[in-house]
């Protein structure tokens, strides 16, 4: 039985002093403190880590080493950190820093080629390739960019293509539109997105319960990550944070497909 | 120091450095060879394709690697892409590894199961196959972090530490006199890693 890679993804914002949850990449609320949040986090054993600064490109600067680097002293796990990352010698002081794998996303659009430099030297397994989908008004899913970047193509699974294409060793899939809606993963992006990436595809965005993992994983992700399903409780979301039990997800993933 | 960690540039070393610590271990990294001097124990972290990782022992490293390894007996643990490093060759590069351990290091074979992708990421139940110093085999069950794309297909069977599963069972831990070696991330592994690194620090140096 092959137990799926579950990821609670957290976002910082500089301009709102730490953590944040949005919803539909929009109206960003304050959930805490991140080292706090990591040092919990580990407590619980996660399987894996994923920080992404939201506001980095958007205020055109690079990543927050200091802060990343406090991060990384507290995660005993694989931590990925995105956001802000503009050249092969950003993630080499990153890797540097203890952070195992790197998120690209914006800086893909203008030069495809840092997939390959980045993967040269740490391994294909060190670059993530973060893709963000968002379906138009007749439902047809679309290439987005929160950073108001241009893509180079219309079509987004262009986009999974020329990354695994470019060396990169996972592909980060995010449904835009079930962001922080706990509505559950959008399953038929998963399948086509799982079908034409060789390499793992890790699906985030809706995420609202243990069933929705499974269903994450059986559409063809080979981890699924969230963000409000780690950090909300009850429906009036307030913040607490939460992740299954090693049992549970055990037992999830045990049943049959 | 407890243990001295090669940094010749390939291996995610602050993390190897902050388990170590965490298991009550010093830990120095040291980025040329010539002051391995005195080491009592080495690690030897390491993240990317073989020829890279041998490109940067050539400098200096291997002759003095070999010295406090081979002769010296000097402890040594080679985690991820250093564990394949201990080995003969790999398909996935040209360049001959340190062959310390009787292997080669070949693709992973998923047995053809299409769900299971490449690189193999995640965690993976690990067995010892024999009692050994690094992992209990009388302590339940022990998951540790795997990322790779080969693994070590070891010559003679007693050189095998541990395996793991992923599609078909692979060895996922080697070990011959002070050679250690293993394909997972023990600095990545919360209190399983912990405990494998507590392990090594208690090897008699």
């Amino acid at each position: 039985m092959l137990i799926h890679r579950v990821i609670p993804c957290l976002l910082v914002s500089q301009s709102r002093g730490g953590l944040v949850k949005t919803l539909k990449f929009g109206k960003p609320k304050y959930v805490g403190d991140p080292i706090n949040a990591v040092k919990i986090f580990n407590e619980k054993e996660v399987d894996e880590l994923m920080v992404l600064d939201i506001d980095a490109t958007r205020e055109r600067r690079g990543p927050d080493f200091k802060m990343i680097e406090e991060l990384a002293s507290e995660c005993f796990m694989p931590l990925c950190y995105g956001g802000g990352i503009r050249t092969a010698e950003d993630a080499r002081t990153l890797f540097s820093l203890g952070v195992e794998k790197v998120a690209l996303q914006s800086v893909v659009a203008t030069n495809p080629g840092i997939i390959r430099e980045i993967a040269d030297r740490a391994g294909e397994q060190a670059v993530v390739v973060s893709i963000d989908v968002k379906r138009n008004w007749l439902g047809r899913p679309q290439p987005y960019s929160a950073a108001g970047v241009k893509q180079p193509s219309s079509d987004w699974r262009d986009a999974v293509r020329q990354a695994v294409a470019n060396g990169a060793g996972e592909i980060l899939l995010n449904a835009v539109d079930r962001d922080g809606t706990l509505a559950g993963p959008d399953l038929e992006l998963i399948r086509e997105a799982s079908a034409l990436a060789e390499v793992p595809l890790v699906a985030i965005g809706g995420i609202g319960s243990l069933d929705d993992m499974k269903a994450a994983t059986d559409a063809g992700a080979s981890a699924v990550a969230a963000g409000a399903y780690f950090v909300f409780q009850g429906p009036h979301r307030a913040v607490l944070i939460t992740y299954p039990r090693y049992e549970e997800l055990q037992a999830l993933w045990s049943k049959n497909a | 120091m407890d243990v001295t960690i090669v940094d010749c540039g390939i291996g995610n070393i602050k993390s190897v450095q902050r388990m170590f610590q965490a298991a009550d271990g010093s830990a120095e990294i040291v980025d040329d060879p010539a002051r391995l001097d005195g080491c009592k124990r080495l690690a030897l972290p390491g993240v990317g394709a073989f020829d890279a990782g041998m490109t940067a022992l050539a400098p200096g490293w291997i002759e003095r690697l070999n010295h406090f390894v081979l002769e010296k007996k000097v402890p040594i643990i080679g985690i991820c892409l250093g564990m394949q490093l201990l080995c003969r060759r790999s398909e996935e590069g040209t360049l001959p590894g340190l062959s310390w351990i009787a292997a080669d290091v070949v693709k992973i074979d998923t047995g053809g199961d299409k769900a299971l992708k490449i690189p193999h990421m995640g965690w993976s139940v690990v067995t010892p196959t024999r009692p050994n110093p690094l992992l209990p085999d009388d302590e339940g069950e022990q998951r540790f972090y795997h990322v790779h794309k080969y693994r070590a297909v070891c010559d003679r069977e007693e050189d095998v530490l541990a395996t793991a599963n992923y599609g078909t069972t692979f060895t996922t831990a080697v070990h011959r006199d002070n050679i250690y070696g293993v394909q997972f991330h023990p600095e990545k592994s919360h209190r399983f890693g912990l405990a494998l690194m507590r392990r090594f620090l208690a090897v008699p140096c």
